[in-house]
């Protein structure tokens, strides 16, 4: 490791960035995976091995993922929930690997919600 | 860097560790290769998250879910539940004391919710032995900004205009030490972290440097800079093992990115760093001791003037702060004076940190504004008194600071503050008392400490506090007389203005303020010979309940057996009974009497 100057530290932060997102709990998007019994049957961990690809290979740092227990519908696992800062959540079903791409090109990363797959715009009420 | 969805910060200080951190992260990360999830989830070691007494500990992002009391065996069945399924689990939350729900965010607990973290802010978030984890938080911009953008007389400056005082017990203005270090004539400068923390109940140098080192490095290079010294030292405990180690990785770290050693950021200012550990004399917390030591004296006090500023190491100008005191610089050159100035009061500024111990519910570090009420402290934070007992009193300051009684449980904690209560904020140690606390025995508690720590260069302290133990220790027995009240405080004042160094000059403490706000109990001891709270077992009568010994116990016969001078008699199933001739009040009965027979008077 060469010595380091002033404008390394700004190259160092913007690495860990990712991590720094993660522990300050401020991303600019949730993917919430649904891993339930029923979900993981389903294939649910394909499903977060595939978001946890994309998040990779495109090097997104303020993503962030996370897992739940079964959202209640299980005929229709796998399934997610994407938050996007400051918009209602959005559940998607029946979902693939391919499905998993596609939305995380058009809704994660574009902002375009993708009707064809999605159940429904919100969350049932906790309490 | 490869991304992660959840990272798990397991707290490794020195409370967690003793309890099983490193165990139970092997088991953590065992787990999490079993269930295929090391790709997905990370584990990473953090320092002292604060809430010792709960520990090991847990906090999982991006949530923020506190764990506590954690043990391995938990672990498989949490890594399934939260990290593979998503479900957290309620019952190794932390649930509030006379609370029946668990509260899941460490955010939201209340031990945690209420504290400002200024020199602990990196604490449990980051892994102290990776810099880059530091310079992620925004370590060593400070720095950056020190010594690119200002002159010497500007972060003196920035420093003064701050207002922060020393936080290591006199609460000196920083800036003004650092300006008299910087005009000293010689050029040979030296600078020295205090990192001799010894007053019995306070930890949290310790806890900065094991949770955030490079905190204090960064501190030291801005404060050199400033002051124009070319050397550093670290004068540290031995025995603090885990901050020495994460200290010594913390210099090579900082060394190989050139943030140590010749020509820092390429403007021609070097500076280095030396770790000198210390060998477990109190004194040498005193500035002059620790100088002693440093040069391979025997670690004795001085008179001063001449202060370090002028003639410290080796007669070379010496500017010596303590940790915490370091660790809120970089803050303040990064963020500015005015910024930090508008937290606390008027003369105390910023924020200190507390080690909250002994009767209280919520056990650990906290940091908090000055001016805070003591109120806030003990009952907000603390989560208030175990087992519904009253309290009684406070004693900050360690064996050099006082007690502060129920009375004044509404003061606002500063420097001032404190001293016209009789006390001192000193390192921020606060041992929590309940109505079970004998006054008069903590008294005799704190001298025990300060007589046996006592160096013995000067007779004030060295025969002083040897007189006033063995005042103390005759009336806790029961053999003192009212005269002897008035040879205590006498005596105090007398090794308070004559003692050589602060151990000696605040040593009577203590004695003064337990005198001055619990006088009735040294009474009691004296005249009737009881102590209210029944812990000077030399004045209690211990005598059997014989019904509740038969209906109860059966006469189970444990006391009988315990007792080293045969005092009790009596057969299986009937009542038992203490001969108060032979009895010579040990307590041995009443601490191994599982029934609550013996009564004690």
């Amino acid at each position: 490791m060469p010595k380091i100057t002033p404008k390394d530290l700004a190259r160092i932060r913007e690495k860990s960035r990712q991590s720094t997102t993660l522990r300050e709990g401020a991303g600019r998007a949730k993917v919430t995976v649904h891993m339930g019994t029923c979900g993981i049957a389903a294939g649910a961990r394909d499903i977060m091995s595939a978001l946890m690809k994309e998040v990779e290979s495109r090097d997104v740092k303020d993503v962030l993922v996370t897992t739940s227990g079964c959202a209640g519908l299980c005929s229709r696992e796998p399934m997610i929930t994407v938050e996007l800062l400051d918009q209602p959540p959005i559940k998607y079903v029946d979902l693939t690997k391919e499905k998993m791409q596609k939305i995380f090109e058009d809704h994660v990363m574009n902002g375009n919600i993708v009707n064809e797959y999605a159940l429904a715009v919100g969350s049932e009420r906790a309490h | 860097m490869k991304p992660y969805r959840a990272e798990l910060m397991v707290c490794a200080g020195t409370g967690c560790v003793s309890n099983g951190a490193f165990q139970v992260k092997d088991a953590l990360e065992n787990e999490i290769k079993e269930r295929g999830l090391e790709n997905e989830v990370r584990v990473v070691t953090t320092g002292c998250n604060g809430f010792c007494g709960v520990g090991p500990l847990l906090v999982v992002h991006p949530d923020g879910i506190f764990y506590q009391l954690l043990t391995t065996k938990d672990i498989p069945y949490l890594v399934e539940e939260h990290f593979l399924k998503g479900r957290p689990v309620q019952r190794l939350m932390y649930t509030p004391p006379e609370d029946k729900l668990p509260v899941p965010k460490m955010s939201e607990i209340e031990f945690f919710k209420h504290q400002m973290l200024i020199a602990l802010r990196n604490r449990g978030i980051i892994d102290p032995e990776n810099i880059e984890e530091y310079i992620a938080r925004d370590g060593y911009t400070g720095l950056a900004k020190a010594l690119n953008g200002m002159t010497p007389e500007e972060i003196i400056q920035t420093v003064k205009d701050s207002k922060l005082r020393g936080r290591g017990g006199a609460g000196f203005q920083t800036g003004v030490k650092w300006e008299l270090t910087r005009k000293a004539k010689e050029k040979t400068k030296y600078i020295v972290c205090n990192a001799d923390e010894g007053d019995p109940g306070a930890y949290m140098d310790r806890s900065i440097l094991e949770s955030d080192p490079h905190s204090i490095l960064e501190g030291m290079i801005i404060g050199a800079r400033a002051i124009g010294a070319q050397q550093g030292f670290i004068y540290i405990r031995h025995e603090y093992p885990l901050a020495m180690k994460r200290l010594l990785i913390a210099i090579d770290q900082a060394k190989e990115y050139g943030l140590l050693g010749d020509n820092i950021f390429d403007t021609g200012f070097s500076f280095d760093i030396q770790v000198h550990r210390g060998a477990g004399a109190f004194v040498c917390g005193e500035e002059t001791a620790l100088l002693s030591a440093l040069e391979g004296q025997r670690g004795e006090p001085r008179p001063r003037p001449p202060y370090p500023v002028e003639h410290g190491l080796s007669g070379y100008p010496t500017n010596i702060n303590n940790v915490e005191t370091w660790a809120n610089i970089p803050v303040i050159i990064s963020r500015g004076a005015k910024w930090y100035a508008e937290i606390g009061t008027e003369n105390s500024k910023g924020t200190k940190v507390f080690s909250l111990v002994g009767k209280i519910n919520n056990t650990g570090l906290v940091e908090v504004p000055m001016g805070i009420k003591l109120r806030d402290i003990i009952y907000g934070i603390g989560g208030g008194i175990p087992d519904g007992k009253k309290f009684k009193a406070v004693q900050t300051g360690g064996p050099s600071g006082g007690c502060i009684p129920d009375s004044l449980i509404d003061l606002p904690i500063d420097y001032e503050s404190l001293k016209e209560a009789g006390s001192m904020m000193g390192s921020g140690g606060m041992v929590v008392m309940d109505e079970d606390t004998c006054m008069v025995d903590v008294a005799r508690y704190f001298l025990t400490f300060t007589c046996d720590e006592s160096c013995g260069k000067c007779s004030p302290c060295r025969d002083g506090t040897k007189y006033l133990l063995d005042i103390l220790t005759r009336i806790t027995e029961g053999k003192g007389n009212m005269e002897d009240l008035d040879l205590l405080e006498g005596l105090s004042k007398v090794v308070k203005e004559t003692a050589l160094c602060g151990l000696g000059q605040t040593a009577p403490n203590p004695i003064l303020t337990t005198m001055k706000y619990f006088r009735d109990e040294y009474e009691s001891h004296i005249k009737d010979k009881k102590c209210p709270a029944k812990v000077c077992r030399q004045l209690n009568i211990y005598t059997i309940d014989e019904e509740r010994c038969v209906t109860e116990g059966h006469g189970c016969g444990v006391c009988m057996r315990e007792c080293p001078e045969k005092a009790i008699t009596g057969e299986k199933k009937k009542a038992h009974k203490i001969n108060q001739e032979i009895c010579v009040k040990c307590g041995a009965c009443y601490d191994v009497c599982r029934f609550g027979a013996v009564i004690v008077e």
